[in-house]
């Protein structure tokens, strides 16, 4: 019988939670690396046992694990992390030059079809690649020297690269996020980038429409079409029809704009969800009211999803890696959040109910649809 | 054989419960001993000192017989307490929060 494993990063440590296609009773497994951040964790689409989690801390740096048995056991595989040649500057909060500095590991995204080779996004902004399941990393070091690199400067939470799509259709295609440089796309598995921002519009930028520069949350893309990109920006949700060469506001009727996570239904491709925040210094959902939204016209229309979610007193935020959803029919939607709830839809996001309450603050959260 | 203590964050790392025991060659520095730890524990690598500068993590400290050892350059003899195993040497996560 078919399931699903949704595994969830916290900022003291990961869970693993499973359950049967019905998605209404739920083992918890956890926490794993307990006490460590656990930025983000993901399985690979071409062998769904193996996983790969990045572990992190202030005292004691970055540390990858890897799992071959779908989260029962791990082992730690490599953890340096070495730009590749001169790493010169970006701009720092206060405008001046800062030297690149690793700090850790935002995001892994494993190979769509080799379950040894992964990439990850790091903070500083920085593309790595593995080939030997984890245990050695490479920067592909293009991105990071692109020329409008020394002019990128960190959002709040650093400067990080947080978004990895990689494109079904053209293997050699790939999508980057960088918080705040803005959405890169290579036609070369990663050799080389340009930035694919045109359209974006960000006031809180000397030149609102430039071409680097923007506060990009999150980028999200259906298998089915991978020309057809989807993003939450710091404020505004957005669409491309043309992969990424020029994007369209969509915000249409949501209540606020600005947020994190953004997703797609697993079999409608114009089905899309966001969870809007207040403001970008209000990190919580407007009225106190934890809502969903849905648009089953990829955009402009908007619905909210609040049957069984907090509708009072809620000041919670949901992190940029803190919503997937399963392949399921129905689709299950899922979203964690840093009051250390994760919430499950078996039903698109008609009604939601909590796997677990009580977590610590939700970092991500990624759905395996288990055969 | 010295006795070094981590911290639990990386007693659990490395799959260890209590001390640890580790024989040095030569003369016992911070250098020798995270050489030979590293050695037999390489998930421990950059977890306690750089990858490729081996400086000690800001946020991690060297302790032995009621001493800051934190700060002695990582070629200096140990305390011969701590080279002899009459003492341990502790790895301890810097008191910072969290």
């Amino acid at each position: 019988m078919s399931g699903v494993r949704v595994l969830v990063g916290t900022r003291k440590g990961a869970f693993v939670l499973t359950s049967d296609a019905k998605r209404e009773r739920w083992d918890v497994s956890g926490p794993h690396f307990a006490g460590w951040e656990i930025y983000h964790l993901k399985g690979s689409p071409a062998e769904p046992d193996r996983l790969y989690a990045s572990q992190s801390s202030g005292w004691f740096g970055q540390v990858i694990q890897r799992s071959n048995d779908g989260g029962k056991t791990w082992e730690a595989v490599g953890n340096q992390f070495a730009y590749d040649g001169p790493t010169g500057t970006h701009l720092w909060y206060d405008g001046t030059p800062h030297p690149w500095e690793f700090a850790r590991v935002w995001h892994l995204e494993p190979s769509l079809t080799d379950s040894d080779t992964v990439y990850a996004g790091v903070e500083d902004a920085a593309l790595f690649r593995s080939t030997d399941g984890g245990q050695n990393w490479q920067e592909l070091p293009g991105l990071r020297q692109h020329d409008s690199a020394g002019a990128w400067a960190p959002g709040a939470g650093g400067m990080c690269l947080h978004t990895i799509v990689q494109d079904p259709s053209e293997p050699e295609r790939m999508f980057a996020a960088i918080s705040a440089a803005g959405a890169f796309r290579s036609d070369d598995a990663g050799q080389t980038w340009r930035p694919v921002n045109r359209g974006l519009h960000s006031k809180e930028i000397p030149n609102p429409a430039a071409e680097v520069g923007h506060c990009v949350h999150r980028i999200a893309m259906h298998p089915s079409r991978p020309n057809v990109l989807f993003m939450q920006k710091h404020w505004d949700v957005m669409r491309s029809d043309d992969a990424g060469e020029s994007w369209q506001e969509v915000s249409g009727n949501l209540p606020s704009d600005f947020g994190f996570p953004i997703d797609v239904h697993a079999h409608e491709p114009e089905t899309i969800y966001v969870v809007p925040i207040k403001s970008d210094s209000e990190h919580y959902p407007p009225e106190g009211k934890l809502r969903v939204y849905r648009s089953r016209t990829g955009g402009n229309e908007w619905e909210p999803l609040t049957n069984g979610l907090p509708q009072k007193d809620c000041y919670v935020n949901v992190l940029r890696d803190a919503m997937a959803v399963d392949s399921l029919d129905s689709c299950g939607v899922y979203f964690g959040t840093t009051g250390g709830q994760v919430y499950a839809s078996a039903n698109a996001g008609d009604i939601w109910a909590p796997i677990v309450r009580d977590l610590p603050p939700v970092l991500s959260v990624e759905v395996q649809t288990l055969p | 054989m010295i006795r070094v203590v981590l911290p639990q964050h990386l007693r659990r790392l490395a799959q260890v419960e209590g001390e640890v025991r580790l024989g040095v060659a030569g003369q016992a520095t911070q250098r020798s001993l995270l050489d030979a730890l590293e050695a037999r524990f390489p998930m421990l690598r950059g977890t306690i000192r750089d990858h490729v500068t081996q400086e000690r993590r800001s946020l991690v400290r060297f302790f032995a017989c009621e001493q800051d050892l934190s700060h002695e350059p990582p070629d200096a003899p140990l305390p011969e307490a701590v080279a002899t195993g009459t003492e341990p040497f502790l790895v301890v996560g810097a008191m910072a929060g969290g």
